[in-house]
């Protein structure tokens, strides 16, 4: 246990000791998001009834903020390790498999939820924004930092230069958080296109976890709950067979 | 006699290179052995194998008898390793990378055995300073520290002193010949031959992926031929009586091998007698790098 508090404590003294870039600026550009839109849309859109744009964009942004620094955390620190050579304290020691995976992934999902609580706390000055089912968005928070948290670490694993994992956030990342219905519902959307949503399993981390507060989702939260869940499933499985495979870490 | 080191059969391949075949290698334990050979024989990747950095294509390597693979956290517990490349980690002072790293192991409150390490290698004034500000001697010492924070049996290091000033050189050996004497292994892969001499009591030789040779160092520097007498010319020519004693030309100088010293008198004569002068004249003892040339052939 020891080697896995520490390997988690690195991690978060590792993103602390920079927090200004690693959670500051992630809930000033969530800030912006949310000023603009809402200033464009706040007459013209109404999701759920009674319910005000800017109220339905904060869960949204901080959910998108969240699973973004998730990755951003694990992926980074891996890839600057492994470029810089430092991985080989992590690699010598006798850390087991599940100790390296987890400090990783715990430690990704305590910047998300440092991040996402930051957006969300926007609403203390801009609009009220309901509570209704706080541990159904506690369940999609945690179990959506833990799904990006450890596609960051595959991600980390699998680059071997800072432009692959740019590629990789930049062109799987971002579009499947963005197209995850967080500035829209997507009923608003053609059926096709409604289609396409649901096979992304970044819309279920957001529609669950916008649940937690409205009490409202196109999809049943516990079929989201259901969906979130085993992706966590299946990546940690992935996560796991590689580092104890030592896939591009022990050659 | 308990094996600290026991490598059977290990191969290594990188693609179309044979980094390592079919290496034998046992080292018992509390030896200080030396692991020399050009670059690229293959002693980064044997030592990158014992540490579970890379892994065999075939053979098995242990570690005070555990299994580097099947028993890993075991072998890597009584291993402490001192990479070749100069690695930090910008994020955090001397003293946070020890306890980190102490932490890895499991060990919780280590202090006092790291402000004894930090004390030993002369970190003290440094050791709150972030890493990114040590210049390369002090990450050095870092490195070397943070190999000696579990207190392994066994410690590995892959050319400590590579550009690091006499001082700290000294300094180091004498602390690692302590570890040693308080019944560590020390294993030692160096560029300087004579620190390999003056300290390991054994030594292997790589080439090309192969041990071609092992054994004490004593035995290797009787294993040499003899004396060398070093000699500077003028004109710069070897009389022919004296050829079958020619080792070597090395630039200028003329290295010939003699086993009894009347024989620079008889060397003396055939210079005069050609009407050669003698411009230097050197004679040498037989040390590890004579042994290494021999064996390795230069490269």
């Amino acid at each position: 246990m020891t080697g896995f508090r520490t390997l988690l404590y690195k991690e978060l003294l590792r993103f602390w000791k920079v927090a200004f870039q690693t959670i500051g600026a992630p809930i000033l550009t969530a800030l912006l998001y949310l000023l603009v839109f809402s200033h464009v849309l706040e007459d013209r859109v109404q999701v759920y009834p009674g319910v005000p744009y800017t109220a339905f964009l904060i869960p949204g942004l901080a959910m998108m903020s969240l699973l973004q620094n998730a990755f951003a955390n694990s992926s980074s620190s891996l890839i600057q390790s492994k470029i810089t050579g430092n991985i080989i304290f992590i690699l010598l020691p006798p850390l087991s498999h599940g100790e390296f995976y987890w400090a990783y992934v715990v430690a990704a999902v305590v910047r998300g939820l440092a991040v996402g609580f930051g957006v969300y706390c926007i609403n203390f000055v801009t609009v009220a924004l309901p509570v209704l089912h706080p541990l159904w968005a506690l369940a999609f928070a945690l179990f959506g930092g833990a799904i990006l948290g450890s596609m960051g670490l595959i991600a980390g694993i699998w680059a071997e230069k800072f432009d692959q994992l740019a590629g990789f956030q930049n062109f799987v990342i971002v579009p499947l958080t963005f197209l995850s219905g967080v500035f829209y519902s997507i009923h608003s959307l053609p059926p096709f296109w409604q289609a396409v949503s649901h096979l992304n399993p970044f819309f279920y981390m957001i529609d669950g976890f916008r649940f937690g507060f409205f009490g409202e989702s196109d999809v049943a939260p516990v079929v989201s709950l259901g969906v979130v869940v085993a992706c966590f499933a299946a990546l940690s499985l992935v996560a796991l067979q590689m580092i104890r495979s030592g896939y591009k870490l022990r050659h | 006699m308990k094996l600290a080191i026991e490598v059977r059969g290990v191969t290594k391949r990188f693609g179309t290179l044979q980094a390592l075949d079919r290496v034998d290698l046992a080292i018992a334990e509390g030896e200080f052995f030396a692991l020399l050979g050009p670059n690229g024989a293959g002693k980064t990747t044997l030592i990158s194998i014992l540490a579970g950095l890379s892994r065999a294509d075939d053979g098995e390597a242990r570690v005070m008898g555990y299994d580097v693979t099947v028993d890993y956290r075991e072998a890597r517990r009584s291993l402490g390793v001192v990479p070749q490349e100069l690695v930090f980690d910008p994020f955090f002072t001397v003293r946070e990378t020890l306890r980190i790293q102490s932490g890895y192991f499991g060990l919780r409150r280590n202090d006092a055995w790291i402000d004894e390490i930090i004390d030993n290698l002369d970190l003290g004034a440094k050791a709150d300073t972030n890493m990114r500000s040590l210049s390369g001697g002090m990450k050095r010492r870092v490195l070397v520290a943070q190999a000696l924070v579990h207190r392994p049996p066994v410690i590995i290091l892959d050319e400590p002193t590579a550009g690091v000033d006499v001082e700290l050189r000294q300094g180091l050996w004498d602390f690692v010949r302590r570890l040693n004497r308080d019944g560590h292994t020390i294993v030692l892969t160096t560029h300087y031959l004579q620190e390999a001499e003056t300290l390991c009591n054994r030594v292997a030789m790589l080439k090309q992926g192969r041990v071609v040779a092992l054994d004490t160092t004593r035995n290797l520097l009787a294993g040499v031929s003899g004396t060398h007498l070093r000699l500077r010319l003028s004109p710069d020519r070897l009389p022919h009586a004296l050829l079958p004693m020619l080792v070597r030309q090395d630039g200028a100088e003329w290295v010939l091998a003699i086993h009894r010293h009347a024989q620079i008198t008889e060397v003396l004569l055939a210079l005069r007698d050609d009407g050669i002068e003698v411009v230097e004249l050197q004679l040498q003892q037989p040390d590890l790098e004579e042994a290494f040339v021999s064996i390795v052939g230069g490269g």
